[in-house]
């Protein structure tokens, strides 16, 4: 079985919204900024007055690697990639395509997930090209 | 009050054996280098009053030496540590908190004698946000922004690949390297794929092995060792410890950080360094470090190494023992790279550069997570 999110009391409501298949970004409710990883408070001013803001679900492919190896549970070749979400902050996900090795940088990605028992993982689509 | 100079490394050894050491534990290392450090400079371990470590702590260190301390420094910031261990070691001992510090590491990398087990915690950052991708450790983690880097700046696959390879040039003059042999280009694309575009051979070895350092005030030093070598500037800086959370893929905020206060400490210029190391855990991190150390411009350090200006005979010698990709990469790089500035500044490394005066060491720690740097100088520089 493939390694899950184990939330923190900062994190737990972030991770029960992918759950839902919902991808949201915290922002302060002082600064207005939007920031990633999840946490209490606001990592730019320090304000304690943080909320989930539903993610437009799209961004843009930052980077990646395509493991060709790869811990139990995972099939190579597959690959994780870094992504610039709309709202602003990156995030790590999976990344999938028919082709990885046709995937090029800074091409649009949209939100998905991958279901894993009772929890879900953040993974990005590549656009397909209209 | 100005530091420059303040302070001086007058011991510096490395473990008896670097490789395989399946006979010693982690502290082991930590003492069999230690004992080696502190006899270059002639003192024994009742003439230590602080000391400095990561991996095993400098408690456990201190009582397995009989050392009686007045200082303690437990900094573990990840391969970086030494770094910042020298820089604070350097105002504690101006400042009087302590006249003798040795800062030391152990790593039984390989054959992981007396090593706690390496795992992010499943609560930790890295659990909840780069564990559930099933990254391949460092090699899917730590080069991730080479993509994004290459499509801005136009990085070729043959220019990444030339780090490792001129590196091994370096290697090949030093009897004590682990990889010796010459490599080429097509040799790293014919290696193995770990996390494309990362290759076996752009990935540093794992090895046990540790080193040492003693360091005491520029008044006392002289009396201590012939060639002290002189801590003219330090800095160190951190980021995020998930990648996700770095300011940039393409570049290092922490080394930018840490390498600018360095500098701007020791008032050396650019030109007057004569000698660079630059943790190289993976094939990428030289060609950031000279950008973020300010050598090269943005973009620009691919070009510089094709050039062979980092090769030996080029005009700023870098990693010149192999690096981590060809000498020894225990977990914990950074002490190996102040070990091989201190040997090019006192004139007696394997591959030695004609006139080292200036050497600076970089390291980092985590994936970009931390970074220190140290601006050594010989005595004709303070
Ligand atoms: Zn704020």
């Amino acid at each position: 079985m493939k390694p899950v999110a184990q939330p923190t009391p900062d994190t737990r409501e972030w991770f029960a919204l992918i759950d839902e298949g919902r991808l949201t970004v915290p922002r302060c409710l002082e600064c207005r900024a939007f920031f990633l990883y999840p946490r209490s408070f606001c990592p730019r001013c320090g304000h304690r007055d943080v909320e989930l803001v539903d993610a437009a679900g799209t961004g843009t492919l930052l980077s990646f690697v395509i493991n060709h190896r790869g811990p139990e549970g995972f099939e190579p070749p597959y690959a994780l990639a870094i992504v610039e979400l709309a709202e602003g902050p990156h995030l790590m996900g999976a990344l999938r395509a028919p082709d990885l090795e046709a995937v090029a940088v800074n091409t649009p990605v949209r939100v998905a997930f991958e279901q894993r028992g009772e929890r879900r993982v953040v993974c990005f689509d590549v656009e397909e090209a209209a | 009050m100005s530091l420059r100079g303040a302070v001086a490394i007058v011991g510096a050894a490395e473990s008896t054996d670097l490789g395989r050491i399946p006979d010693k534990s982690a502290l082991e290392l930590h003492a069999d280098a230690a004992l080696n450090a502190l006899a270059d400079c002639g003192l024994t371990p009742a003439d230590v009053d602080g000391v400095a470590s990561a991996g095993e702590m400098p408690v456990d260190v201190a009582d397995y030496l009989g050392i009686v301390p007045e200082y303690l420094d437990g900094t573990n910031v990840g391969g970086s540590s030494f770094m910042l261990h020298v820089r604070h070691a350097m105002a504690a001992i101006a400042s009087g908190l302590c006249e003798t510090v040795l800062v030391t590491h152990g790593e039984s990398g390989r054959s992981r004698v007396g090593m706690v087990p390496w795992m992010p915690a499943p609560q930790s950052l890295m659990g909840q946000l780069e564990v559930p991708y099933g990254p391949v450790g460092a090699p899917s983690l730590f080069p991730i922004g080479v993509r994004q880097y290459m499509a801005r700046y136009g990085m070729t696959r043959e220019q990444l690949a030339l780090v490792p390879v001129i590196q091994r040039e370096w290697a090949a003059l030093n009897p004590r390297a682990k990889l010796r042999d010459p490599i080429t280009v097509e040799d790293v694309f014919a290696s193995p794929v770990i996390a494309d575009p990362v290759h076996l051979l752009h990935c540093c070895l794992v090895t046990d092995g540790g080193g040492a350092l003693v360091l005491t005030s520029a008044e006392r030093a002289k009396d201590l060792h012939p060639s002290p070598v002189y801590v003219l500037g330090a800095g160190e800086s951190s980021e995020s410890s998930v990648v996700s959370g770095l300011e940039s893929l393409t570049s290092s905020r922490a080394i930018r950080m840490g390498g600018e206060r360095a500098f701007a400490q020791s008032g050396i210029r650019h030109d007057d360094v004569d000698h660079l190391m630059i943790y190289d855990a993976f094939a990428h991190v030289p060609i950031y470090g000279l950008e973020d150390l300010g050598f090269v411009g943005r973009g620009e350090a691919p070009a510089f190494i094709e050039d062979r200006n980092t090769a030996p005979g080029g005009r700023l010698p870098l990693n010149t023992n192999g690096g981590g990709l060809s000498y020894t990469h225990t977990g914990m790089y950074g002490m190996f790279a102040i070990q091989e500035s201190v040997r090019q500044v006192r004139g007696i490394a394997p591959a030695q550069v004609h006139g080292v005066d200036v050497s600076v060491a970089t390291g980092v720690g985590g994936m970009f997570m931390s970074s220190g740097t140290l601006v050594l100088g010989s005595a004709a520089t303070v």
